[in-house]
């Protein structure tokens, strides 16, 4: 896939041929333990894909009441595309390493992106954003050890370093500082809009995720340790959010969300080590075809407007589902120190008071984040296997 | 019984994958705790939390020793019949997921064994009797003017301990030896439990109760062996 206009010669599945049946949503899982760690990355990827379809979609449906329809009808495809892809996490995950597993997603494809993205300070502010997942993962990994006594490895499989990024105890700042400049719609580039409603997506499903299960844990440092991370995540939502035009219009919007839906499938499909899951992304790229070329129609119909506006020039090449160890180290190096001054990076000294004053007064009785992870250094098979000397 | 394990592309342990370890391994030589301590204060923190927390629920009062005098309650039920009741209430919880757990064990063995195994027959043998052993205990606790349907605190807690148990034998993945692994934590639990509750009826003041409670021992006793049995036998054949 060279250019997006391409692929709008083709028209995919039709909906009304889009078609499921209750048991094929509620199907067999991946295996925990024999599948690659990228097909559950994958996996995690496309349900935080899908549901943030279902959030958009509702949006725009509350301001337009011609819209209503075709948006219904596209949503209960998503909605049980959404289903057939969440359902594919085996029960023998715990939340625990499910949770390990969503943020192996933030990290691996954030420095995906953060490296694909051609705008500079997009560019700068998803390699803001990844070093917090990445702390966010070296904490939880410290939780499952010392809580379940599991080896958060098992579910990174080696892709993924476990260390500290910057400090999650850090990351609480005032609101004002969490706003980032938006890309202008008629200057960026499509794939920069596309980074933008995907990284939103999914660090919005990595927030709801957190907010759902951290009360399912008794330990009442588990419980806080959820409660700090879920209040970042609404922060990266924040963050990421305002990273796109609000100049757009709500159908314009949809068209970049479609398009960013095909994008990734076909990334997807293209990368798909399991045969059985590689089948469900290439269905569900012709399904995502007929969306975009629905969104086209009523984007010609209601704005007068030629999709390609939108749509048209290159792509770069697909997501790349790999390990970004190397990239993700130089960013630790180079960055960590940088925090927010309203929507502009800065060095940590310079960090603005209402972000402090903020903080302060959160962990003034106690900070889980720190606690669970006090000297903890991961050893293969946890710390507790750690060969003595 | 369906093979136990089979040998195949495990992705989870460091032995998959040498070079992404030792690259992870040099991270954390170079990227060291920021945070001093180690587990140790999250055990200190557990025990503050401990200390302030308020408990799971409470025993409900009798619905027969409503506005009694407390004299004339712990006469008609015994010394402090609430704990009593708490495990009571626990038994016919464990006994009445038991049951649905034997359900769940009987679905697994008669899609993975053959159809002439005795397996499913003492399955569906034991299920049987944990059911009796549910309807044994409800007994007991409308004899104490308790009420049956409520959840105490002690059979909320064997709910909770019994959900991975739920997990291991629903899961269709799971082979015979997994799940009969499974219900072996339960039997052994079980066992013990019994023997406890007999204890406790004859020292609350209760012998109808407590004798009434021996021949659902015996009948667990027995569970506890046949289901050891056939773990066992399963494996060893297997195995060699």
């Amino acid at each position: 896939m060279e250019t997006i206009s391409g692929i709008l010669d083709n028209k995919g599945t039709p909906l009304e041929k889009q078609k499921f049946t209750w048991k094929e949503m509620a199907g067999q899982p991946i295996s925990k333990l024999d599948d690659d760690a990228f097909t559950r990355v994958r996996i995690i990827l496309m349900n935080g894909v899908e549901t943030d379809a279902l959030r958009l979609s509702h949006g725009i449906a509350r301001f337009n009441k011609e819209l209503r329809l075709p948006l219904a009808q596209i949503r209960r495809t998503e909605q049980h595309q959404a289903t057939m892809i969440n359902w594919l996490i085996g029960a023998d995950h715990s939340p625990l390493e499910t949770t390990v597993a969503y943020e192996q997603v933030a990290i691996e494809v954030t420095a995906a992106v953060a490296q694909n993205e051609p705008d500079p300070y997009q560019a700068q502010t998803y390699r803001f954003g990844l070093l917090e997942d990445f702390d966010h993962l070296y904490r939880y990994s410290a939780m499952l050890d010392r809580l379940e006594g599991k080896d958060a490895n098992n579910i990174l499989q080696g892709y993924t370093d476990i260390v500290p990024g910057r400090k999650t105890s850090e990351h609480h700042r005032h609101p004002e500082n969490d706003i980032r400049d938006n890309y202008e719609k008629d200057s960026a580039a499509l794939i920069t809009k596309i980074h933008a409603a995907l990284i939103t997506g999914a660090e919005y499903q990595t927030h709801d995720y957190y907010m759902n299960i951290g009360p399912l844990f008794a330990d009442p440092l588990a419980r806080q340790l959820y409660a700090e991370i879920a209040s970042v995540e609404e922060q990266h939502v924040t963050q990421y959010g305002s990273l796109s035009d609000p100049s757009e219009s709500h159908i314009e919007k949809w068209l970049v969300h479609e398009a960013m839906e095909v994008y990734m499938y076909a990334s997807c499909a293209e990368q798909e080590t399991n045969p059985r899951i590689k089948a469900i992304w290439e269905r569900f790229l012709d399904y995502e075809l007929g969306h975009l070329n629905v969104a086209c129609e009523w984007f010609k119909k209601l704005e007068g407007r030629d999709p390609a506006e939108i749509l048209a020039g290159p792509l770069p090449k697909m997501v790349e589902f790999k390990s970004q160890r190397e990239f993700v180290r130089q960013v630790l190096a180079a960055e960590v120190n940088l925090r927010t001054a309203g929507p502009v990076y800065v060095d940590k000294a310079k960090e603005p008071k209402s972000s402090l004053d903020y903080r302060n007064h959160l962990a003034s009785e106690g900070l889980a984040s720190d606690i669970v992870s006090a000297g903890y250094q991961w050893a293969p098979g946890g710390e507790l296997m750690r060969k003595h000397s | 019984m369906a093979t136990a394990a089979k040998v195949g592309t495990n992705m989870t342990g460091v032995q998959m994958s040498p070079k992404d370890t030792k690259s992870l391994l040099e991270a954390v030589e170079q990227i060291r705790p920021d945070v001093p301590g180690n587990e140790k204060g999250a055990m200190l923190e557990r025990v503050k939390r401990t200390e302030e927390a308020e408990r799971i629920g409470s025993v409900p009062v009798p619905g027969s020793a409503k506005g009694m005098l407390k004299t004339t309650f712990d006469k008609a039920l015994g010394k402090s019949p609430e704990i009593l009741i708490d495990k009571l209430g626990e038994r016919l919880a464990f006994e009445r997921s038991g049951v649905r757990l034997y359900d769940a064990m009987i679905a697994k063995a008669k899609a993975l064994e053959d159809a002439n195994s005795d397996l499913i027959q003492v399955l569906k043998h034991i299920r049987d009797e944990e059911f009796e052993h549910m309807n044994l205990v409800r007994e007991a606790i409308e004899t104490l003017g308790a009420d049956p349907t409520a959840m105490t605190p002690c059979a909320d807690v064997a709910g909770v301990k019994s959900m991975g148990v739920m997990e291991v034998l629903t899961d269709p993945r799971t082979n015979v030896a997994q799940g009969m692994g499974a219900l072996l934590t339960i039997e052994l639990e079980d066992n013990a439990a019994w023997e406890l509750l007999i204890e406790l009826a004859e020292a609350g003041g209760h012998p109808n109760i407590a004798k009434s409670f021996h021949k659902a021992k015996e009948q667990e006793d027995d569970h506890l062996v046949k289901i050891k049995t056939l773990v066992r036998r399963d494996l060893i054949v297997q195995i060699k």
